[in-house]
């Protein structure tokens, strides 16, 4: 019961939340009721004995991408006031297309569910269940090539965040060490033919 | 009502879902809420995910939200220095410029 | 005996490949001596042939080269020497040779001197090659060989607009007879799946038995459309009505072509070709029925026309559809024999007429309007006496070759029992007396009577050279005799024994056969029967119009002015093809293009699509806004339908 309860409170700061990314005028708020959304989220995975997820949402999500966008709001010099200008255009279709979705989705699970059991009895507490534990005997085996491919997405986003907002500096001087190496005497040396001056 | 099934969280996962897309079509404004949108609309996948896994005593598909919060950082890391480039060179976020692949 | 059919047929085309391709470097003389040399070589080994085929020699029927095979089908080159076919060879070398020699003379102010003699070796080769063939494949080549020679021997003059004209005539006419002779060629290979002769040959029987369908609910037997599709091309070739309105048209070219192809040779191809078909035709009597009655009206028919025509050329131009008329009938009339023996004689007489006249004409300076001339007697008598004897044999003279083969044609016709015979035979004895007047009527008037000779041309009037009037002596030799020392063996005998097929029920020379006791009393036969009276009244009618009365022939044109205008105007044929039928082509030609090509095919279809194409793809253009929210937006819409669609079906 008190589970019952909690799932509702932490469901409507979610949904409060959401609502408020998507309606704030400012930047900097919105990044922080995305925080809040996210924190909320990790709440109901704790619920949902999903404990690993969960904090590691809460660690890499709020704690680094989180951070990674509020550092970038606040490093462009944003004009805020012409942001926010013809909000209410779009509103109302937006609003039904989403209404739209929303319900085809829940009608689809209340009434097209079929009567499935496992869709409308409570989800079972196994004894013991580690949630730790299980993601990692079957990450290290059964999916560990997916797991080294994503290692590998991750240098991949370190390399194309460096190479995209790499900036050369023009008129700096920097040595080609190849080219030192290379050099042979005849480039830097030339014989010019000078009269032996002697004192006579 | 108060017993929670996988029920309640497809349908919040729905609702997310459904209020980040709005969010998307709504800002017209902001590239970096069109990213925090689609950060949102990760999220409702992930709680399907996780609801379906739980439900089906298969841990496959905890694994993959594992999966997906790893991609997603790679993505949102690579869209922000995007972003970060753009500015540089246009100097405004407003969506409603970014229109050179017109037809 | 391979070697030497193949030296017989190679030898004018090496000829002409040299006299064409190299005629400037080896000059005039060197372009005549080579390629008299070819057809000289021709002519001394087919008379070998011949002379063994005489003598018993079997008949040979090989193949040289197989140039193709596709499926059980093969396309090959080869040989079937036989009686007729060592005949044909003999009189084409012949006459080639004759004329050849003869170019030499009338060709001799002309710049295209090498060009000629390469063109009528090559034709020599063609023709070698159609009669040698043993398969409807060379037989074809052949005859579109010899149509393309023809087309540019009678073009040969080819800065005048006439010729031209002439030769695009000559060529399309042949090819509409060329199509109906695919057609037969096509229905016999598809039903014998051969083109060989004598395999086809041995499938007659079943062949007339099968029925094929033309139109819808028409059934004919296969062999008769075969026959009567082959016989369309025989028409082409030989200028049969109402395909004959080419060969007039023909005399645009110089007259050693008019001599060796459109009197000795390629018009004969056609006859030729029945009587090598003749184990087909026998057995379709419809067939047989429809060469007969077109054979008849053309005898009578163009024979009519040639009494008004006022070109030297062009009355012996009529004379030649006249008698290819008659060989036609003797075919139709199941007399193969008769009408192949009258060929041969034809070659002879005829050939040696159109060299005579080109005699005539050379002497004047190429006139050949007959009212420009008269009286030549005394001034050409080597000419003269050569075209009386000319003429005598073609009109049927008693003891000349022509009319050995005449009179047993006419005979053949009477006892005939194809239906159609009594037309025919009306139609060919009433041929002898319009070819007796229409012949003395141009003797007549060419060289008897009052000169009405040009002044300029009658100062340089002298007989022509050498070279000129020795082919025509040479000439004028067989068509005196070759009728008396060949008849017996030839058209009483059993000469085409292994080629041609007579049925027995059919064979109008049965009874002629039994009678014939050799030459002198077939020619005392002759009293008796009309055709010799006939032939006297024609030339006394022409001797009494144009030298006694002269001035009656012009008082009946005006009064008969009506039947004037239509010989004059060739039973208005000529207006019929060119206003009617080749206006009608051009037209559904140029519908085609302007319609067809222009606006369907290029307009819409090319054009039209490349449009289409460019229209939609502006409009969907539309699509593509550059903003990323209208992408999404369009995304979760087409999320949403789908979602609905697959949610609330059914």
């Amino acid at each position: 019961m008190i589970a019952g309860l909690l799932f509702y409170a932490f469901a409507a700061i979610l949904l409060v939340a959401a609502l408020g990314v998507i309606t704030t005028r400012n930047p900097v708020h919105a990044a922080l009721f995305l925080v809040l959304a996210f924190v909320q989220s990790a709440a109901l995975w704790l619920l949902i004995e999903a404990e690993f997820l969960a904090i590691a949402l809460v660690l890499v999500y709020v704690g680094a991408v989180m951070v990674l966008f509020l550092f970038v709001v606040m490093m462009l010099d944003i004009n805020v006031e012409e942001i926010r200008e013809g909000f209410t255009r779009y509103l109302p279709l937006g609003a039904a297309v989403a209404l739209i979705v929303a319900v085809e989705i829940g009608h689809v699970i209340w009434f097209r569910s079929q009567g499935l059991a496992f869709i409308t009895t409570p989800t079972p507490n196994p004894a013991g269940y580690s949630n730790t534990k299980a993601l990692g005997s079957v990450l290290y085996t059964q999916y560990v090539y997916p797991f080294e491919i994503a290692s590998v997405i991750l240098l991949l986003a370190i390399v194309a965040a460096i190479t995209l907002t790499m900036r050369r500096r023009t008129g700096l001087k920097v040595q080609d060490v190849a080219k030192q190496v290379a050099v042979r005497r005849e480039d830097r040396v030339r014989i010019v033919k000078v009269e032996a001056s002697t004192e006579r | 009502m108060l017993t929670i099934t996988t029920a309640h969280y497809l349908v919040l996962a729905a609702i997310l879902f459904s209020l980040s897309v709005a969010g998307i079509f709504i800002n017209r404004k902001n590239v970096i809420l069109l990213l925090m949108c689609i950060e949102l609309m990760l999220l409702a996948v992930n709680f399907n995910f996780i609801a379906f896994s739980r439900m089906l005593n298969d841990t496959t598909g905890q694994v993959f939200v594992f999966f997906i919060l790893t991609v997603a950082a790679a993505e949102a890391a690579i869209g922000l220095a995007i972003l970060v480039v753009l500015f540089r060179n246009t100097r405004s976020i407003n969506v409603e410029e970014l229109d050179r692949l017109k037809g | 005996m391979e070697n030497l059919y193949l030296t017989i047929v190679l030898a004018p085309l090496a000829a002409a490949a040299v006299a064409g391709l190299l005629g400037k470097v080896i000059g005039r003389i060197g372009a005549h001596t080579v390629t008299i040399a070819g057809v000289a070589i021709s002519f001394v080994l087919s008379v070998i042939v011949l002379r063994a085929q005489l003598g018993g020699a079997p008949i040979y029927n090989g193949p040289v080269y197989e140039w193709a095979a596709v499926g059980r089908m093969s396309f090959q080159v080869g040989f079937l020497i036989d009686h007729l076919t060592a005949l044909m060879m003999a009189v084409v070398t012949f006459v080639s040779l004759a004329v050849h020699v003869y170019t030499i003379g009338y060709m001799r102010d002309d710049p295209g001197y090498q060009r000629f003699f390469s063109y009528i070796s090559l034709f020599t080769f063609s023709m070698l090659m159609l009669v040698m063939s043993n398969n409807f494949l060379q037989l074809f080549f052949g005859w579109e060989a010899v149509g393309v020679v023809s087309y540019l021997l009678i073009g040969f003059w080819y800065t005048r607009p006439t010729a031209i004209f002439a030769s695009l005539k000559a060529f399309i006419v042949n090819r509409v007879g060329d199509f109906g002779f695919l057609l037969g060629i096509a229905a016999l290979a598809t039903y014998t799946g051969t083109l060989d002769y004598s395999q086809t040959f041995a499938n007659a029987e079943r062949l007339a038995s099968t029925s094929i369908e033309i139109f819808a609910g028409l059934h004919w037997s296969l062999l008769t459309f075969a026959c009567i599709c082959l016989f369309v091309g025989a028409m082409g070739k030989s200028a049969q009505m109402p395909l004959h309105v080419w060969l007039p048209d023909s005399m645009e070219g110089p007259t050693p072509i008019s001599a060796l192809i459109h009197a000795a040779t390629m018009v004969t191809a056609g006859i030729f070709m029945v009587a090598r078909m003749s184990p087909l035709f026998e057995h379709s009597e419809v067939a047989l029925s429809v060469v007969l009655t077109i054979g008849a009206l053309t005898a009578f028919l163009t024979g009519l026309l040639g009494i008004v025509q006022q070109d030297i050329k062009r009355v012996i131009a009529y004379s030649t559809l006249s008698q290819l008329g008659y060989m036609t009938v003797a075919l139709g009339a199941s007399a193969y024999g008769a009408g192949i023996f009258h060929l041969m004689t034809h070659a002879f007489f005829k050939a040696l007429l159109f060299l005579a006249a080109g005699s005539v004409i050379i002497a004047l300076h190429h006139e050949q309007d007959i009212r420009k001339m008269g009286g030549l007697r005394k001034h050409l008598p080597v000419t003269y006496w050569t075209f009386l004897i000319g003429t005598l044999a073609l009109i049927g003279f008693p003891g000349f070759s022509g009319f050995f083969s005449k009179d047993a044609l006419i005979d053949a016709v009477a006892h005939s029992e194809t239906p159609g015979a009594p037309l025919a035979y009306w139609a060919v004895l009433l041929g002898v007396f319009v070819t007796a007047l229409y012949s003395f009527r141009l003797l007549f008037v060419v060289f008897h009577g009052e000169e009405r000779i040009d002044r300029h041309a009658k100062e340089h009037l002298h007989e022509s050279p050498a070279v000129v009037w020795l082919p025509l002596l040479a000439l004028a030799f067989p068509s005196v005799i070759a009728g008396w020392l060949t008849v017996g063996r030839v058209l009483f005998g059993d000469y085409f024994n292994g080629s041609i097929v007579v049925l027995p029920e059919h064979d109008p020379l049965r009874e002629l056969r039994a009678q014939f006791h050799g030459p002198q009393e077939f020619v005392m036969e002759a009293f008796k029967a009309p055709a010799l009276y006939l032939a006297a009244a024609g030339a006394l009618v022409a001797w009494f119009l144009y030298l006694k009365r002269p001035d009656l022939p012009a008082r009946w044109q005006q009064q008969f002015s009506g039947v004037y205008r239509v010989l004059i105007n060739k039973y208005y044929f000529d207006w019929l093809n060119e206003n009617v039928l080749a206006r009608a082509g051009r037209l559904f030609g140029g519908f085609l293009w302007k319609v067809g090509d222009e606006t369907v095919i290029d307009g819409a279809l090319v054009n039209g699509s490349a449009r289409t194409v460019g229209l939609v793809a502006s409009v969907a253009r539309g699509l593509q806004s550059g903003y990323l929210y209208h992408y999404a937006f369009a995304m979760i819409v087409g999320l949403a339908v789908i979602i609905g669609w697959l949610v609330f079906r059914g």
